[in-house]
């Protein structure tokens, strides 16, 4: 019961720091994006001058920093528990989406947006409530 | 659509292999700075973590250049076409037994994620 519960906490930290640096990661490329503009398609020299330049921004290194911290959590993570089940469980990460985007960047969120989230947290606890890992290791 | 499609198709196989290389690497045994070093140079040399890290480099370009175009709140749902692909590639490419209930929510997860889709337009 124990090793359970103990296993329950070592899989749900890096969970819940997958869902905070992951959106957080996410709303500061966009903000950084937004700064840039749109990216020319053609020619190619046009596009990989402006590929460069993205990395002249802070915004876009916070992000990458940000969206680090979220990949060793999730390596983490699916080290202790199956894929099939740490990705949705990560889902959570559409509900802080759409707030850091509707509080910080004041983008529109619409009711039907909002019902969407709350469907997906309602699927990120069904998936919650089943076991972590299905298959053996090593 | 192009980039969303290399969003959805090049970071789930991404997400895939480098799943796959953790089930080589173990399990970690704590979070300690000497115990999460050793994990990530134990799987960085597997060479699904390296297929996985390009794939997931490609997916995050087009991520940036989706996010210089559209919104993060537009952008960021669709690529959750990746659970659908992902429940799939998990089951068949990772062998895990997907049960009933987790289908459920992993479709109403999608169907959420749909309605947010549809609220933005």
């Amino acid at each position: 019961m124990t090793n359970q519960t103990h296993f329950h906490l070592k899989t749900f930290l890096p969970i819940a720091v997958m869902i905070v640096a992951g959106p957080l990661g996410n709303v500061l490329l966009g903000k950084g994006m937004r700064q840039i503009g749109k990216l020319p398609v053609w020619p190619p020299s046009r596009l990989i001058q402006a590929g460069l330049s993205i990395f002249d921004s802070g915004l876009i290194w916070l992000g990458i920093a940000s969206l680090i911290t979220f990949f060793v959590a999730y390596m983490l993570a699916l080290s202790w528990a199956d894929y099939s089940f740490v990705q949705p469980a990560s889902s959570l990460a559409y509900g802080v989406v759409a707030l850091l985007g509707y509080w910080v960047l004041g983008e529109k969120v619409s009711p039907l947006h909002w019902a969407g989230i709350a469907i997906i947290c309602l699927g990120v606890l069904i998936v919650g409530r089943t076991t972590p890992r299905t298959t053996g290791h090593g | 659509m192009i980039l969303f499609s290399l969003i959805v198709i090049a970071g789930t196989g991404g997400e895939l292999c480098v799943s796959r290389a953790m089930k080589v690497v173990g399990d970690a045994k704590s979070f300690r700075p000497h115990e999460v070093g050793r994990v990530i140079l134990s799987a960085l040399c597997v060479p699904w973590m390296w297929l996985g890290v390009g794939m997931m480099a490609i997916a995050f370009f087009a991520l940036l250049a989706a996010l210089s175009v559209f919104n993060v709140s537009f952008v960021v749902p669709v690529t959750a076409l990746s659970y659908v692909a992902g429940a799939f590639g998990s089951s068949v490419f990772l062998h895990e037994r997907v049960n009933r209930q987790r289908w459920l929510g992993v479709l109403l997860v999608a169907v959420g994620v749909t309605l947010v889709f549809l609220g933005n337009h």
